[in-house]
């Protein structure tokens, strides 16, 4: 059905950052280049761990000129659901996994005079292909970083010593020191667009904030890294694949689909892409829409479900897959 | 594959003609007896060898005619050829994309060789050996869209993403159905569709975004769409309606199967890789109804479509006038035999 574009790479390098934060740097099996991708981008990894399939979106962090490899960082999330932990402890130089080609969810305005990048914690990666892209272009960019501590934060170190002081801001939980965004977002040239990526409850201050101080919601650019969230298990018919399926704990629709072996379309596995829309036949039930991208018409009707993570309680749903 | 280029003309003398081989591997657009609008994007691999599939960019026996053609009309109209300032990545795209297509599949013709950010460029039909620094414009005579597609079949939008949509952001576009880039640089995916008739009322255009707007990286898609031109002419532009408009007044039922062409549009998309834009490749294929119901499959295929046609479609594609004529001509091809599914010959 699909035409599979995916890479088999052998991990040429895994390199502690900080406690939580490892980089994995990916070369091509078969010897070819890695395509080139634009600041912003992300794969999706594929891991087999012990017999189940994971999948899991990460930005691209490396220099998007640089074809001999990718770079992703991972953050080991304790009650994860198996992905950073199994990227953390058992991945090793030399192993073999599955990278998608890049895809581009957060991309830089073009047209933008200068840019303000905000990044919380490991929400600082796609901004690091962003920023060797500006300053491959000679652009103008400035980057607010907000940390934790000194030791936990990933990169900012390197960063400053790359781009100056001027560039880089970095802030840190622990020394009391937080980003003024309402400062920042007050006062910015025409043609300033604002970029936001980190933990939910930062986005979500970031854009109000800049809403709130007049900025058109055409310059505001956020990319959320949404897990799939857990939930009761529950009973899904996918009626094309003829396939009844449970759902586990912590298992999406969509993962659950493919490990019945149903090649459902997907991109960002992160409800904001789009690709993974299915139509609902029909719900004996509530559906839980946990995606960003579906308007509310859309969820209102109940005719649609992006199933990369959202969820469904009641007796059984039947989609169209 | 050596390619025999063709010395003719699309406008005056209109000596275009398609060669036997050229004829069979023409585009044929209809795959089913009648006609309607749908999203029928499929993915752009390669298909049977000895068809327009063959090779993800095509270059025909055309290749050194059209050129030239383009050149003229761009010296009469530099505007056929615009890009707004913040998509110079995409440009480099652009250029790399069609370098490495043309060199990889013909390289009898081509040759590409990069040395870091030095590539060598020779295009030995057009009698051209340039090296320059990607990335660099000021190494090339053209800005690098410019240069690669005054040496590429087709015309070529490069559309930018974002805010959901699509912008025509830059393009050269010398080979249209009469619509202007002039008149669309800037516009959004809804705008530059606005005049299409019946497609919106169904939602095409909705799905057909949003299809784009997930485009990926070394998955391009492709359609087909077509329309009628009278003589052989590649520049049917807004820009001069005055010059081919009057030509619909010259069909007769004597002249029709030399004067009526059959214009095919291989259209290609491409999600850009440094840029995230979207390169749009409008291809163009030219055939004359004499040279088209050679092949007996289209030759009944052909009246039956033409005759299934909603009236809003026939009116858009400008056939009113010339309908009943091209019916006539074309019904003594049509000896009502089952036709086989699918668009090539048997």
């Amino acid at each position: 059905m699909s035409l599979n574009t995916d890479m088999p790479v052998r991990v040429a390098a895994v390199t502690p950052v900080t406690d939580l934060v490892k980089r994995f740097r990916f070369e091509r099996m078969d010897g070819h280049p890695m395509p080139f991708f634009s600041g912003g981008a992300h794969v999706v990894v594929s891991m087999n761990d012990n017999g189940i399939l994971r999948r899991n979106p990460y930005s691209l962090m490396s220099n998007p000129d640089d074809s001999s490899g990718f770079e992703i960082s991972v953050l080991r999330v304790p009650n994860s659901r198996g992905g950073s932990i199994f990227m953390h402890e058992q991945v090793r130089p030399g192993d073999q996994l599955t990278v998608s080609q890049p895809v581009n969810l957060f991309a830089p305005d073009h047209r933008g005079r200068k840019h303000i990048l905000f990044a919380g914690g490991i929400g600082i990666t796609p901004f690091i292909a962003m920023m060797e892209q500006f300053s491959r272009d000679n652009i103008a960019f400035e980057l607010h970083y907000a940390i934790r501590s000194r030791s936990h934060g990933a990169y900012w170190q390197q960063l400053l010593e790359r781009y100056g002081p001027r560039r880089i801001k970095i802030y840190v939980d622990e020394e009391n020191t937080f980003i003024p965004v309402a400062e920042i977002a007050d006062n910015q040239p025409l043609g300033t667009h604002l970029y936001v990526c980190g933990p939910a409850g930062m986005i979500d201050g970031v854009l109000l904030t800049a809403l709130r101080a007049g900025w058109p919601k055409e310059n505001l650019h956020s990319e959320r890294f949404l897990a799939p969230p857990a939930g009761l298990p529950f009973q899904v018919f996918l009626e094309t694949s003829n396939i009844h399926m449970t759902v586990g704990e912590h298992q999406s629709i969509l993962e659950a689909a493919e490990a019945h072996g149903c090649d459902a379309p997907y991109m960002c596995r992160g409800g904001a892409c789009g690709q993974c829309e299915t139509e609902v036949l029909s719900c004996d039930g509530t559906l839980q829409h946990n995606d960003i991208y579906l308007s509310d018409e859309e969820r209102a009707s109940g005719k649609k479900i992006m199933i990369c993570v959202s969820r469904f309680k009641g007796q059984k749903l039947v989609l169209q897959l | 594959m050596t390619i025999t280029f063709r010395n003719e003309t699309f406008r005056d003398d209109f000596t275009f003609r398609n060669s036997l081989y050229n004829i069979r591997r023409f585009p044929f657009p209809f795959d089913r007896d009648e006609y309607m609008y749908s999203v029928n994007m499929e993915p752009h691999v390669r298909g049977k060898k000895d068809s327009v599939f063959e090779n993800l960019i095509d270059v025909d026996e055309h290749y050194v005619a059209e050129m030239l053609d383009r050149a003229l009309v761009l010296k009469e109209d530099p505007l056929r050829c615009q890009a707004l300032p913040h998509m110079m990545a995409a440009q480099w795209d652009t250029l790399e994309l069609l370098m490495e297509h043309q060199a990889q599949d013909y390289s009898e013709h081509f040759t590409l060789t990069k040395n870091g950010d030095r590539w060598r460029w020779i295009n030995r039909p057009m009698g051209i050996d340039d090296t320059f620094t990607f990335g660099d414009p000021s190494t090339l005579p053209y800005p690098p869209m410019e240069y690669i597609t005054r040496q590429a079949q087709g015309d070529f939008c490069i559309v930018d993403q974002r805010d959901n949509n699509l912008w025509m952001d830059a393009g050269m576009v010398t080979t249209q159905a009469d619509w202007s880039l002039d008149f669309d640089i800037g516009m959004n995916f809804m705008e530059w569709h606005g005049p299409v008739p019946l497609a919106h009322q169904i939602g095409v255009f909705d799905r057909a975004l949003k299809f784009l707007l997930n485009l990926q990286q070394g998955k391009p898609t492709r359609r087909l769409n077509w329309t009628m031109t009278v003589n052989p002419r590649l520049d049917t532009s807004p820009e001069n309606y005055h010059k081919w408009g009057p030509d619909r007044a010259t069909v007769t039922p004597e002249n029709v199967g030399e004067k009526m062409h059959l214009r095919v549009e291989l259209q290609s998309l491409w999600r850009l890789p440094r840029s995230n834009a979207i390169l749009f490749v409008i291809r163009c294929y030219l055939i004359s109804f004499n040279e088209l119901v050679t092949v007996p499959k289209w030759g009944r295929r052909l009246p039956r479509v033409l005759k299934s046609l909603p009236p809003e479609i026939v009116d858009y594609k400008g056939l009113t006038r010339n309908r009943p004529i091209m019916l006539d001509w074309l019904e003594k091809y049509d000896d009502g035999s089952p036709t086989s599914p699918g668009i090539f010959p048997d």
